[in-house]
């Protein structure tokens, strides 16, 4: 050890912002210190706000359904989630078949959602179906230590990058995509948009997010050893998203 | 205004400590001769300029990124303390609770009265280079309360005992053989193994009971974005995910400079930062974050703070060239791409944020005084310039920053430690040489002079000798020669 460090801040400079500077704007609260601090040298005028539809202008924007979702399978695959397409009709079975597959025990989902009401115990012979009920309080430890998989709805997703739209609910809680080993999404095919940007504007979010909204590219990750990628982090080590498509317009 | 807390018990860093001048070049000296740090450093900095050039094989494209994510910084910037009070208000209208912290110690004073305030005995962290800059931890554990890293590569360093190395890829130094090593070593019952899925394994079980039980969880921000009152994060491992999510109490903190004004703006910063940083199209998780649980909501934290520091950045944003030091995005591409980082690795520095963007931005967090030789480790080729998404003139602020440790003290009171440098002797070399170079008389007088009494040329020529043979006037003169020539 050197030196003790000293508190970067408390080094003698002119003007100080310590409240007995020059200019009795700076006293107050310290917030009002940095405010006044950055009223004191901003530009006189704010630059010229961005315009960002030219950048995103030639983005695939009349491309058909299917090749929107080949480019979003092609993309999430590559970051090593599942893909399996299914009629609206036929994903409750899909999904019985992958949890019998995957030997999933137990499979937590929201109650009260479309897709929720759509489960039903008799189709899945080798799995306990959970509803979400209460909160996360009263099933910690059973989420943490004992449920096998989550299943969610994804809002949307987005084909430039192949990844999924998620949105927390109430019925659907930000657990409930992050802590099970296994995530089950279920995606509309009609909603994938082309970027990011037209997800934003396209469902107009500057004006009202959820308390939490998520994009999803694969199963959890690091490559923090030696550069060397492995999967399973710290969320789920397997995603795998059920594409609901649209009769006829995909194949 | 509390220093940070001297190290004391098993398995914390050191603290961020003033590293002089001498200790900084004996630092140097040691990196460059440390085979095993050269070849980690190599090897992982070639891999990420790989994958860095694969996510943009298109060079329009990214010009035209590139140009964007520097408009929207710009402009973010230009209206930075109107956008805070924007942020400020949307998030306490989400029910989230601002705190503003002018310093290392205000902020980790408002953290600790968070964390007494819910008798909390640990937390849980995300990755946040921010809490490293606070010294974060150490104030913790002064106060009894446990601060765990949870980002994979921050749990390596934490456990070594060590500060992260690179901002994106905080264990970069190690081999998986060392890590291997300190899992057997350090973690409860594990036996050793380099199989890297074991260990990731091994990380997940310890860390997921810690996400079980934290009283806090503490992240970083990405970007914050004031018309939604939004906080962003970023991030591959899910970690970041659980510390916003499962423990009651949530605290964010960010440097004041992050806020965007528009959710869109955020769509291509993410895309250029992830592509810069790692070289992934995308990460896998983007995590927007606007407030706390709801009434009729079944998780998420019941509280959410957030912690807008200045700790130097509005001394940054007085002055029009150094403001631009406030658009990075911390990707770390300017590291990935550095001679010098490559070959030092990042512990050298001695600062929170090293390579090229730690050289500038740590003379307004630390003062001049303690970093004043920051700005001169560097060839200045240019790289960092050149690879940066925001398009920060790094070059041109080493420049700058040299010279305002280096010009006569008080010559700008607005920096902290300005003139740190300052050698009278050197500064009136640096005067005679102008005189003589400017002056076509002077310079045949001196040159003819030289070359007579070469013999009595130093053989230690001060840092030009540590690694070079000295400096000796020719015999005869250049235009002495071209005379006889002619």
């Amino acid at each position: 050890m050197k030196q003790p460090p000293r508190s970067p801040r408390s080094l003698p400079q002119g003007g100080a912002p310590n409240g007995f500077g020059p200019g009795a704007r700076e006293a107050g609260t310290t917030r009002d210190r940095i405010l006044a601090r950055l009223r004191a040298s901003r530009p006189s005028q704010p630059l010229p706000a961005p315009v960002l539809d030219e950048h995103y202008a030639p983005r695939a924007r009349n491309e058909t359904l299917a090749g929107r979702v080949a480019r979003f399978r092609a993309g999430i695959e590559s970051f090593h989630a599942e893909v399996h397409l299914a009629s609206e009709a036929g994903w409750p079975a899909l999904l019985a078949r992958l949890c019998a597959e995957k030997g999933v025990g137990s499979l937590l989902y929201g109650a009260g959602t479309p897709a929720g009401g759509r489960l039903d115990q008799s189709a899945f012979p080798a799995t306990a179906l959970r509803p979400w009920a209460g909160c996360v309080e009263d099933l910690k430890a059973e989420l943490f230590h004992r449920i096998d998989a989550g299943f969610t709805q994804a809002l949307g997703a987005i084909a430039e990058t192949g990844t999924l739209i998620v949105w927390p609910s109430e019925a659907e809680p930000r657990t409930l995509s992050l802590v099970p080993p296994i995530h089950f999404a279920l995606l509309d095919a009609r909603s994938i948009h082309p970027t990011f940007f037209d997800a934003i504007r396209a469902g107009n979010w500057a004006d009202g997010l959820p308390t939490n909204a998520l994009l999803v590219s694969g199963p959890s990750k690091t490559a923090d050893i030696q550069q060397t990628l492995a999967y399973g982090a710290h969320g789920p080590k397997e995603l795998v998203v059920i594409v609901i498509e649209a009769e006829g317009e995909v194949r | 205004m509390s220093a940070p807390a001297p190290a004391t018990s098993k398995g914390d860093a050191r603290p961020i400590a003033f590293v002089s001048a001498q200790a900084l070049r004996e630092r140097m000296h040691e990196a460059v001769n440390d085979p095993h740090l050269r070849t980690s450093f190599r090897g992982a900095m070639d891999f990420l300029m790989a994958k860095r050039a694969a996510q943009f094989p298109d060079e329009s494209e990214l010009a035209s990124l590139r140009t964007l994510s520097e408009a929207i910084r710009q402009y973010s910037l230009s209206k930075l303390p109107d956008l805070l009070e924007q942020l400020e208000a949307n998030l306490t209208r989400n029910g989230v609770q601002v705190h503003w912290a002018a310093d290392a110690g205000e902020a980790n004073a408002i953290m600790l009265g968070i964390a007494r305030r819910h008798a909390a005995k640990s937390i849980v962290k995300g990755k946040s280079m921010v809490s490293e800059e606070i010294e974060f931890n150490h104030a913790m554990q002064a106060a009894g309360i446990e601060a765990l890293e949870s980002d994979m590569g921050e749990y390596i360093v934490q456990l070594a005992g060590e500060k992260p190395s690179h901002i994106i890829m905080p264990a970069i130094h190690k081999t998986k053989e060392q890590i291997a090593r300190l899992f057997a070593d350090k973690v409860p019952g594990v036996d050793y193994t380099d199989n890297v899925d074991a260990l990731i394994q091994i990380g997940r079980q310890v860390l997921r009971e810690k996400f079980e039980q934290a009283d806090i969880g503490l992240s970083g921000v990405n970007f914050a974005v004031a018309e939604t009152g939004t906080l962003c994060l970023v991030e591959n491992e899910g970690n970041g995910r659980m510390c916003t999510t499962v423990p009651r109490v949530h605290m964010a903190i960010t440097g004041i400079e992050k806020v965007v004004e528009k959710l869109e703006h955020v769509a291509p910063l993410f895309s250029i930062l992830t592509r810069s940083a790692t070289g992934q199209a995308i990460s896998t998780y983007f995590n927007m974050i606007s407030g706390p649980r709801k009434p009729d909501e079944k998780d998420g934290p019941e509280e959410v703070h957030l912690i807008l520091l200045d700790n130097g950045r509005s001394q940054a944003y007085a002055d029009e060239q150094l403001r631009k030091t406030l658009q990075c995005i911390r990707c770390g591409a300017c590291m990935n791409h550095c001679p010098v980082y490559t070959r030092i690795g990042g512990h050298a520095y001695g600062t929170t944020y090293p390579g090229p963007i730690g050289k500038i931005v740590s003379p307004h967090m630390m003062g001049l005084e303690q970093t004043h030789l920051l700005p001169t480790v560097s060839t200045l080729c240019g790289a960092c310039g050149e690879v940066c998404p925001v398009r920060i003139p790094i070059p041109e602020l080493l420049v700058r920053l040299r010279g305002e440790a280096q010009s006569a003290p008080h010559a700008n009171p607005a920096m902290a430690g300005q003139g740190a440098g300052y050698s009278a002797l050197a500064s009136f070399a640096w005067r005679a040489w102008a005189r003589i170079y400017a002056s076509p008389g002077n310079y045949r007088l001196f040159s003819w002079l030289a070359s007579r009494l070469r013999a009595l040329t130093p053989s230690r020529q001060s840092g030009w000798t540590a690694a070079r043979t000295p400096l000796t006037p020719a015999p005869r003169r250049l235009r002495d020669m071209v005379r006889d020539r002619r």
